[in-house]
């Protein structure tokens, strides 16, 4: 996966924080953040498709313009290069977990662009089943209510310090 | 055997006259007696593809989900550059300003355009809004969703982006967009079913090649509205319904 690199934030962003992000398949990677959320443009939907491996293969223009990232540096890099670090591991456990079984999942994320901001979405993530057989996912994100993600907030905020503790 | 053509019945009125044109066309194109059959709402139509009475159709992304999933249809072609969008409009005299304005017990204006209402809804989850907290009143055309708002009987309408554009100056006066939709993602499609998979090549040769220098379609498609039909692949197809299934969610 593509290194994150500190030049990348927001010009004159405060509080910048750096992150060291350890994913299920044991590969770390450093990220930072800076404290401002990009609002979800109205009436967009965020769209992609990933093979089974979680390997980006089709990123809408909404989803280019939101992660910050060019179509190049998306296409064939993981998922997760959107991982923020204030979401609770469990949360993307449960995601592959749910869509590995042939089902579909939905949820709140905080996704980290590549300023070092974030962007709320309520994701749905549905696998691509052709011919019985399961050949990627298709993730689609829509802009989140307020109130789940105040909701979402504190609670991934609590699920993230039982992580972090144990 | 007489194949039989229909519409989604979101079509324009403008364009019914079109739509008889081009079955004419398509008869001679393609040497097939093929009868047009155009439904007033879309449960008569549903009830039609429940009885597979129809052999060819103009689909709404929302039924088109159905019909390749479960009535083994194919995608033949989708319209260039019509992607499906949503307008949720208001009162233009309403204090509502956005989306996110919206409070619980808002009355909705809508026709009983399948796709047009799934993109609606998932626009007002943002407000917290869902078919339990808000109502519905029923219209039969978007110039009578038009009208609920106008007469103050609904706080917001659903419509068909090219419908609310296509809205008389004077009504449209009267209304303002809180939100349009830029998904780009969902069209309309042509679909053939099973009785008519004899024409599946033949149709995805002439329909794209409808607007081709020299070809007789271009005056079939000003009739239709439409810029002119791209050849639409069975993934294209599945990618659309994905998307359209992740929104029923």
């Amino acid at each position: 996966m593509t290194d994150f690199q500190e030049a990348w934030l927001v010009p004159g962003a405060a509080e910048r924080r750096e992150h060291r992000l350890r994913h299920h398949d044991g590969f770390e990677r450093t990220v930072w953040t800076v404290d401002h959320e990009v609002p979800f443009p109205d009436g967009k939907l965020i769209v992609s498709r990933t093979d089974t491996s979680g390997h980006i293969t089709h990123a809408n223009p909404a989803f280019i313009e939101m992660s910050g990232y060019e179509r190049d540096e998306l296409i064939g890099q993981p998922h997760c290069i959107l991982r923020h670090p204030d979401m609770p591991a469990a949360a993307y456990r449960d995601l592959w977990e749910t869509v590995q079984r042939g089902q579909t999942w939905q949820g709140h994320v905080k996704n980290l662009r590549k300023d070092g901001a974030h962007y709320w979405v309520l994701a749905t993530v549905i696998p691509n089943i052709r011919d019985g057989v399961v050949v990627g996912y298709t993730s689609v994100r829509r802009k989140p209510s307020r109130t789940q993600v105040d909701a979402c907030t504190a609670l991934y905020a609590r699920m993230r310090a039982e992580e972090l503790a144990t | 055997m007489t194949l039989q053509l229909s519409v989604s019945p979101d079509f324009s009125p403008d364009h019914i006259a079109g739509w008889y044109v081009f079955n004419t066309w398509l008869q001679r194109r393609l040497g097939e007696r093929i009868h047009l059959e155009l439904f007033e709402n879309f449960e008569s139509q549903r009830a039609a593809i429940e009885a597979d009475r129809i052999d060819l159709i103009y689909a709404n992304p929302y039924d088109a989900a159905m019909l390749v999933r479960q009535k083994g249809y194919v995608a033949l072609a989708a319209p260039r550059n019509l992607p499906d969008e949503v307008v949720i409009a208001a009162p233009v005299d309403s204090p509502v300003q956005r989306v996110e304005d919206l409070r619980p017990g808002t009355r909705l204006a809508v026709t009983s355009d399948p796709a047009v209402n799934l993109l609606g809804m998932n626009t007002l989850a943002s407000a917290d809004l869902n078919d339990g907290n808000t109502s519905r009143q029923m219209a039969g055309s978007y110039v009578l969703v038009a009208k609920q708002l106008v007469q103050g009987k609904a706080d917001v309408g659903f419509f068909l982006a090219r419908a609310y554009n296509g809205l008389s100056p004077v009504i449209r006066r009267q209304l303002k967009a809180l939100v349009t939709s830029d998904i780009g993602d969902v069209r309309h499609v042509m679909l053939a079913g099973p009785r008519a998979s004899h024409l599946t090549g033949p149709l995805r040769e002439l329909l794209p090649a409808m607007d081709a220098p020299g070809s007789d379609g271009g005056a079939v498609l000003q009739a239709l509205g439409l810029e002119g039909f791209m050849a639409q692949e069975a993934e294209a197809t599945e990618f659309m319904i994905d998307l359209m299934d992740t929104l029923k969610v």
